[in-house]
């Protein structure tokens, strides 16, 4: 399965160059660059782990610092998602403005519903990560 | 108006025109925290525009058609409506805009019914009228803080569904009647899991016959699962738990919640205490809430008489909902560009300044209000993507029912056609390019790429809705009558 949270899941993998164009436009706005990455894609993992510090004080000029930052994360991180976050902390929206996926594990084992049956016909869902059932650092091998 | 004044003062017994009453003051300096009104006004033949704009003011105020004494027990100067300014309506005969001041200690705090029974109670029927439209409102802060707003609110919602950056996707369950509870959700599985963030009840789908709604909540919510298992995206299906009574309405909430719904809606039918009930049990409950606006055309449609639809709006932003539908410009129901442009602002910015062009008679401070998600739903499709992100933006939900589920390539691939069409037009949008003029070229790019894409340009590509609104801003400004 794919993975398709984020802004752009449901395109084709961004090149390194249309990656920068969205970093560009993220710049022109005045938002900050996050780079976070996690092995557990569930829906409802709001705290993936952060990659270094938001990049508050970069400008147009400054994509290749972001983009170094990315590649690092990347490198080091092969088998992880890894997403960039455009932060804007502008009166009134201080959130993300823009966040996509810019790198996933070769494999991606998605999800397992369990049901748990109640009275009433009522259902309890739980979503299963599968790469979760191995500890984290040992997932996606 | 046929009245009488034999010059006795404004004391005698008798009728008085409103005007000498005090209700039309043209020298009357509005205060930061009176609530203002503007009237589009149609008097009856040989009525003076000012004396129709004092009657709106005095029916709408403290006023009666006939001098009373007990008026003489109260500091009247200061409960009395103020009709302040009165200017015709520019290239129409006949029609003056009235606005007329109400001091704030006129209405409750926190309550849309007596807001609007005051402002709209027994006037719209004034036989002196022939015709009486409620344009726009100014909401001062002061009286703003005496409402909560959108249990959530567009960023709370984004950060909910950890979903940012582009319009979300929807669509309406269809047919919107007749669909037994598994068939309704096969529709509901289909759509989500190819690429839609949220399906929707339609307003009329409550607990018929043919399908009951705890029955109906159950195979959905299996549905919304198998697609969020699918995808690994947050999913949901606008659960309506519009009733008869608010009884009933609370215990679907109560069951949707339970059974792990995101999101529930109701209808504008419920009326607005229910409404604000609602946006109460919904910012207690965690659940987001969607406000269908059924019935809304039956007073904001027709231009000389009603409510328009941006007043309506910040009603129902001040009461409380997530999302609102508001408009699409270019799909099969009423909505001029500008007008449209003017409603989406009233339900997202934090503050506005007047804009005539847009139909925004007075600035607006919403005084940190969360903003509602305007919807944009009926008769749109995934080729319209470049218009529709113009029109309407980011921040908007765009819901294709027949433009997912009537996909020559069934429901899911529709999903995934409009999904696609989304992304490419925000790639491009923020590239930098000009997505409207080359909205057809991304497009057909993406579709190149998307067999689901290419299949739903080849299908809509020539469907339009163009025909000429009934409801415009009128765009000059003119000098004062008085």
């Amino acid at each position: 399965m794919r993975v398709t949270q984020g802004t752009f899941s449901y395109l084709p993998d961004f090149t390194d160059e249309e990656i920068e164009a969205q970093l560009r436009y993220a710049l022109r706005n005045g938002w900050a660059i996050m780079v976070e990455h996690t092995d557990d894609p569930h829906p409802r993992n709001s705290l993936w782990e952060m990659w270094a510090q938001p990049q508050f004080d970069l400008d147009e000029t400054d994509v290749d610092q972001a983009m170094s930052e990315i590649d690092a994360a990347r490198e080091a991180l092969p088998r992880a998602y890894v997403k960039v976050v455009c932060y804007d902390r502008s009166l009134g929206r201080q959130t993300s403005k823009l966040s996509f996926i810019v790198s996933r594990p070769p494999e991606e084992p998605g999800f397992r519903l369990d049901r748990q049956d109640g009275p009433d016909r009522r259902v309890r869902y739980t979503l299963h990560s599968y790469a979760t059932e191995q500890p984290p650092g040992e997932r996606y091998r | 108006m046929k009245t009488t004044n034999n010059n006795k003062g404004r004391w005698t017994a008798g009728v008085t025109p409103y005007a000498e009453m005090g209700y039309w003051n043209p020298d009357y300096e509005p205060k930061d925290t009176d609530v203002l009104c503007v009237f589009r006004i149609t008097p009856q033949e040989g009525v003076e525009p000012t004396e129709a704009a004092a009657a709106v003011a005095g029916e709408s105020s403290t006023a009666t058609w006939t001098v009373v004494w007990t008026d003489r027990l109260t500091p009247h100067e200061h409960y009395q409506a103020k009709a302040y300014r009165v200017d015709p309506v520019p290239g129409v005969e006949g029609q003056y805009l009235a606005y007329i001041a109400y001091d704030i200690d006129l209405f409750e705090e926190g309550s849309i019914a007596n807001l609007t029974s005051s402002i709209i109670g027994n006037v719209f029927g004034f036989k002196a009228l022939r015709a009486l439209r409620l344009e726009d409102m100014r909401i001062p802060p002061h009286y703003v803080k005496t409402f909560q707003g959108p249990p959530h609110g567009i960023v709370m919602e984004r950060e909910y569904l950890d979903k940012f950056g582009r319009p979300l996707l929807g669509a309406t369950t269809k047919p919107k009647l007749g669909l037994s509870a598994k068939n309704y959700s096969r529709v509901v599985y289909e759509a989500l899991r190819g690429g839609l963030d949220f399906t929707k009840d339609d307003e009329n789908i409550n607990s018929q016959p043919f399908m009951r709604w705890r029955d109906r909540y159950l195979f959905a919510m299996e549905a919304v699962q198998r697609a969020s298992a699918a995808t690994g995206e947050v999913k949901g299906h606008y659960m309506n738990v519009t009733a008869g009574t608010m009884e009933e309405m609370y215990e679907r909430a109560e069951f949707a919640r339970d059974i792990g719904s995101v999101i529930i809606m109701v209808d504008l039918t419920v009326g607005y205490t229910a409404l604000t009930s609602m946006s109460k049990w919904a910012r207690a409950n965690g659940v987001l809430l969607h406000l269908h606006r059924a019935g809304h055309s039956t007073f904001t449609r027709q231009k000389t008489h009603g409510v328009s639809f941006r007043v309506l709006a910040k009603w129902c932003r001040l009461l409380g909902v997530d999302h609102i539908h508001a408009g699409t410009v270019v799909g099969k129901l009423e909505g001029d560009p500008n007008a449209v442009r003017g409603y989406y602002e009233v339900c997202r910015a934090r503050h506005s300044e007047a804009n005539p062009e847009l139909g925004l008679f007075f600035e607006q401070d919403w005084a940190s209000m969360p903003g509602v998600m305007p919807v944009a739903s009926g008769g749109i499709h995934a080729g319209q993507m470049h218009q529709l992100l113009h029109y309407l933006g980011e921040d908007s939900i765009l819901q294709f029912g027949g433009g997912t589920i009537g996909h020559p390539m069934g429901i899911a691939a529709g999903a995934t056609a409009n999904r696609v069409a989304v992304e490419a037009m925000i790639q491009a949008r923020n590239e930098g390019r000009d997505y409207y003029a080359e909205g057809p070229d991304i497009l057909a790019k993406a579709a190149r790429g998307c067999a689901q894409l290419d299949a739903a340009l080849d299908v809509w590509k020539d469907i339009t809705f163009e025909f000429e609104s009934t409801d415009t801003p009128d765009l000059v400004v003119t000098p004062t009558v008085s």
